[in-house]
């Protein structure tokens, strides 16, 4: 009996471990190559540690892209959307939770239903609408999307309504203006459906690529994902270069991963929606 | 005092003034949300709505067609079939065996006594949040055909790989795989939540009713999971059916159009695109969108109904 158990253990473990080795082999292989010069790459059988470290690639990728600009472009439009949710949902979510109102039931389904439509349904009008407005190849243009995300506003009303109303009372009661209630009660007490939120629209932000395909027009308003794959769709034989470029899009996501897993594991699973 | 009581669970205020300045308070805190949803999700769905029932070449003028361009799509265009048939597999194909394998990730790390079981979990995670396009790219490579990883991890187990990427009948085949490494981690997750909700007392009756570890998973844990089960599957094809990013990259390039070879990975919403931005022709464009939109809305829906009653207990 002890012994079944224990081949049983070894054998999960053995399990767990090629899944882990399957899971990270291409990151790691990732990594490698973009130090390792194309012959190398493309030697058979495959090698593992590069010969030399050699930084020629990354070279080679500043020499022909921007990705310092891609980056910021990528940080620049993720604040702006994350701020938008974070301001949108925390607001509409209070007021669901918090108020009665005429038609408020219905609403708040009609909003939910909008997690129904796909972007995709949306995409051609919303980009003659950024035509028409002037914001193609502008931030603009590129947030406006990502604005208002109605999972955020569902998240955000569940959340709320475990605040005590009594809390809310008493405020009124002490003169507190509905504003300052917001602000200084509701939303510290709200902090961790707001800390899950913010690396939700993160992640999505900085994954987003269909609609900065379409938007974005000149390199200068590319984002990471976009301007990786122009980059390599121009270069599409140098692995080399390719892996270069690749592991500079994935490393700052995956760095701050790494010191906040915990939320960042909160934060996609509680929201489901990807 | 009493009035105190009676306000409970419904926020300040019952008589017609404080409901009035409730009503206008909601208002205020809804706004920003609202008229963004406007801008952004209502008047583009009435819209592309509205642009499905025209002729629209982008610049030039506008000629209503009624439900022309639905039946085009719907009897005429083999293209368009295709790439529904293509969509449909490859959320068979990419849903399936991640769902099966997270499930089976999950149920191994939900043990407590697991070693090293906080690493395992961040390692099947990470591939979650690295970047799609990036990814893509390197699987790209992993795939190919001769040199790559993939066919030469193959070769060492005897097996001659395919030619993946390069071949009609195995490029979603590739495409597949790699979704299923990326996705792995975000449904175990789902599951290892769903897992830890069980109480523990049931699955240990259980143990003491003398049922074996299998019947215990399949007869117990299995049915209460049920709820974490219909979520995934629905994100997962939802998510299924809206593939774009991985064919725009792992099939495309500056000089060829992705989705192919010979249109074997060309999903709907590549065929979308295509339609829309190069012809420039929205008001067809648009239709095909709104034919996803129903296909999505359909299998949503008989996903509930199937998943939910089969294991209803």
């Amino acid at each position: 009996m002890r012994a079944a158990t224990r081949t049983l253990d070894v054998t999960k473990y053995l399990l767990l471990l090629m899944g882990a080795v399957v899971m990270l082999t291409p990151l790691i292989w990732m990594v490698l190559a973009s130090f390792k010069t194309l012959p190398e790459i493309l030697t058979f059988p495959p090698t593992f540690l590069p010969d030399h470290v050699n930084l020629d690639n990354y070279r080679g990728v500043f020499e022909t892209a921007d990705f310092v600009r891609y980056f910021v472009n990528s940080v620049v439009i993720a604040a702006i959307s994350v701020v938008s949710v974070l301001v949108t949902s925390s607001m509409a979510g209070y007021a669901f939770a918090k108020f009665t109102f005429p038609g408020r039931d219905v609403l708040f389904i009609v909003v939910l239903a909008t997690l129904m439509i796909p972007f995709q349904v949306r995409v051609i009008p919303l980009y003659v609408l950024a035509s028409d407005l002037h914001l193609l190849n502008t931030y603009a243009g590129m947030v406006l999307p990502t604005l208002v995300d109605a999972f955020g506003i569902f998240l955000m009303r569940q959340y709320m309504l475990s605040i005590p109303n009594e809390l809310i009372e008493s405020a009124r009661v002490d003169g507190a203006g509905e504003l300052r209630i917001f602000v200084q009660i509701v939303l510290p007490l709200a902090k961790p459906a707001l800390s899950a939120l913010t690396i939700f629209t993160l992640v999505m932000s900085w994954e987003s690529f269909l609609w900065p395909l379409l938007v974005a027009s000149s390199p200068d308003m590319y984002t990471l994902p976009l301007g990786l794959a122009q980059f390599a769709g121009r270069f599409l034989n140098r692995t080399d270069l390719q892996m270069a470029a690749a592991t500079m899009t994935v490393l700052p996501l995956l760095i701050a991963f790494l010191f906040m897993q915990k939320r960042f594991i909160e934060g996609l699973a509680t929201t489901g929606m990807k | 005092m009493t009035s105190q009581v009676l306000r409970r669970g419904r926020g300040p205020g019952s008589s017609g003034a404080l409901r009035r300045q409730q009503t206008r308070w909601a208002l205020v805190f809804l706004s920003p949300a609202l008229v963004l949803f406007g801008l952004t999700v209502f008047y583009p769905m009435a819209r592309a709505l509205q642009y499905s029932l025209y002729k629209w070449p982008l610049g030039a003028p506008k000629t209503f067609v009624g439900l022309d361009n639905y039946r085009r799509l719907l009897l005429d265009d083999g293209d368009f079939h295709k790439s529904v048939q293509v969509t449909l597999y490859f959320t068979l194909l990419s849903v399936l065996p991640t769902l099966l394998l997270a499930l089976f990730a999950a149920v191994l790390l939900n043990d407590a006594r697991l070693r090293f079981r906080g690493l395992f979990r961040t390692v099947y995670f990470v591939p979650v949040v690295t970047s799609l396009v990036a990814v893509g790219y390197v699987w790209r490579a992993l795939l190919e055909p001769s040199f790559g990883l993939v066919n030469t991890a193959l070769g060492w187990v005897g097996i001659s790989g395919p030619g993946w990427l390069a071949s009609p009948d195995w490029a979603l085949q590739g495409i597949a795989l790699m979704t299923i490494w990326r996705d792995l981690g975000f449904y175990m997750v789902i599951f290892l939540a769903g897992l830890q909700a069980i109480p523990k007392e049931v699955v240990d009756a259980a143990r003491i009713d003398g049922a074996s570890a299998w019947r215990r998973f399949w007869h117990v844990t299995f049915p209460l999971l049920n709820p974490s089960i219909v979520l995934a599957a629905v994100i997962g094809v939802i998510n299924g059916l809206q593939l774009f990013t991985q064919t725009y990259v792992m099939t495309g390039s500056a000089q060829q159009l992705p989705g192919g070879p010979l249109s074997s990975t060309r999903s709907v919403v590549i065929y979308v695109v295509e339609q829309t931005f190069r012809p420039l022709e929205m008001g067809y464009g648009s239709a095909a969108a709104f034919l996803l939109f129903v296909m999505i809305m359909v299998v949503t829906l008989v996903q509930f109904r199937i998943i939910q009653r089969k294991f209803e207990y």
